[in-house]
């Protein structure tokens, strides 16, 4: 349990420093896999298993086809606001601090009896006492893909903003094409034309 | 097992994603850090069901934790489809940048 959670503390603190994109979707992966490796000694295998389905499976790779189609700095990150990281760290420290002392002293005699929850023993428990969550979940699961897709879908007369407060002034333009901007750079290239 | 040793790596985990939260700036970035947040909690409640007495046990930690995990796929993908959109309108993810609403 101690070298699962180093590994995984590690992991997770490269996931939030680390300055490449791609490195910090590869150490949550590391970080994630030490999540199942902690359910696996907590006993709770099918948890472990759809952890690793769910998350190293979908979600990291749902993540790098993200980073791919916003087209992000993939190399080391411009700059960030020093004074932004200092001003994170002492909430989060702190928080840490007392979150480890209050669990130390709550639970730091409290033993574990290991147990191995069968799958068949939670699918009984699963399908009969939370059915209903269970379908309520599966009605939010489709919700929140149809709601993806509508999100993310490209539609009519949309595009980049133009730069600056243009928005807030000129709430009369429906292409993006048409903004002053727009035809301002395509108009350049003829006038440079001899 | 000791049960302060799984409680105080959640813990851990789920601070570094505060700090990732309030320190990067790029929006995929505090997606992954909220991840982080949620595998703490995800593991919170397998601890806090296993640390109950045998015959008592009802599975509901495990349960919660599989519901806090199809949760947290579906918070991926709206946040995802967000950061999309946030992209295609102002050609930079940076969480800097979506201040539209902010006066």
């Amino acid at each position: 349990m101690l070298g699962v959670g180093v590994i995984g503390g590690a992991s997770a603190l490269l996931v939030v420093v680390s300055r490449n994109v791609v490195h910090a979707a590869l150490y949550l992966v590391v970080t994630l896999l030490s999540v199942a490796g902690t359910f696996l000694l907590l006993g709770a295998e099918f948890l472990a298993w759809a952890q690793v389905l769910v998350y190293v499976g979908a979600v990291v790779v749902l993540i790098l086809f993200g980073l791919m189609l916003t087209r992000a700095p993939i190399g080391p990150m411009p700059q960030e606001s020093e004074v932004g990281k200092w001003y994170a760290l002492v909430p989060s420290g702190g928080l840490f601090a007392v979150l480890a002392y209050l669990t130390y002293s709550a639970f730091g005699t409290t033993r574990i009896d290991l147990q191995i929850v069968r799958t068949s023993a939670l699918a009984e428990h699963l399908y009969i006492v939370w059915a209903f969550p269970f379908m309520v979940l599966g009605f939010f699961l489709t919700v929140a893909l149809i709601g993806a897709i509508v999100i993310a879908r490209r539609e009519e007369g949309e595009g980049p903003l133009p730069p600056e407060d243009d928005a807030l002034h000129e709430p009369t333009f429906t292409d993006a094409t048409s903004s002053p901007h727009r035809r301002a750079s395509a108009g350049v290239p003829e006038e440079v034309r001899p | 097992m000791n049960a302060a040793l799984p409680l105080i790596f959640a813990a851990l985990l789920f601070c570094v994603g505060v700090y990732g939260v309030l320190s990067r700036r790029n929006a995929v970035l505090v997606l992954m850090s909220v991840e982080l947040m949620l595998a703490a909690v995800t593991i919170n409640l397998v601890t806090f069901g296993a640390i109950a007495p045998l015959v008592e046990r009802e599975h509901v930690g495990q349960i919660f934790a599989l519901f806090v995990l199809a949760i947290g796929a579906a918070e991926v993908g709206i946040g995802l489809a967000i950061v999309l959109l946030l992209y295609r309108n102002r050609a930079s993810i940076n969480i800097d940048d979506a201040d539209l609403m902010k006066y």
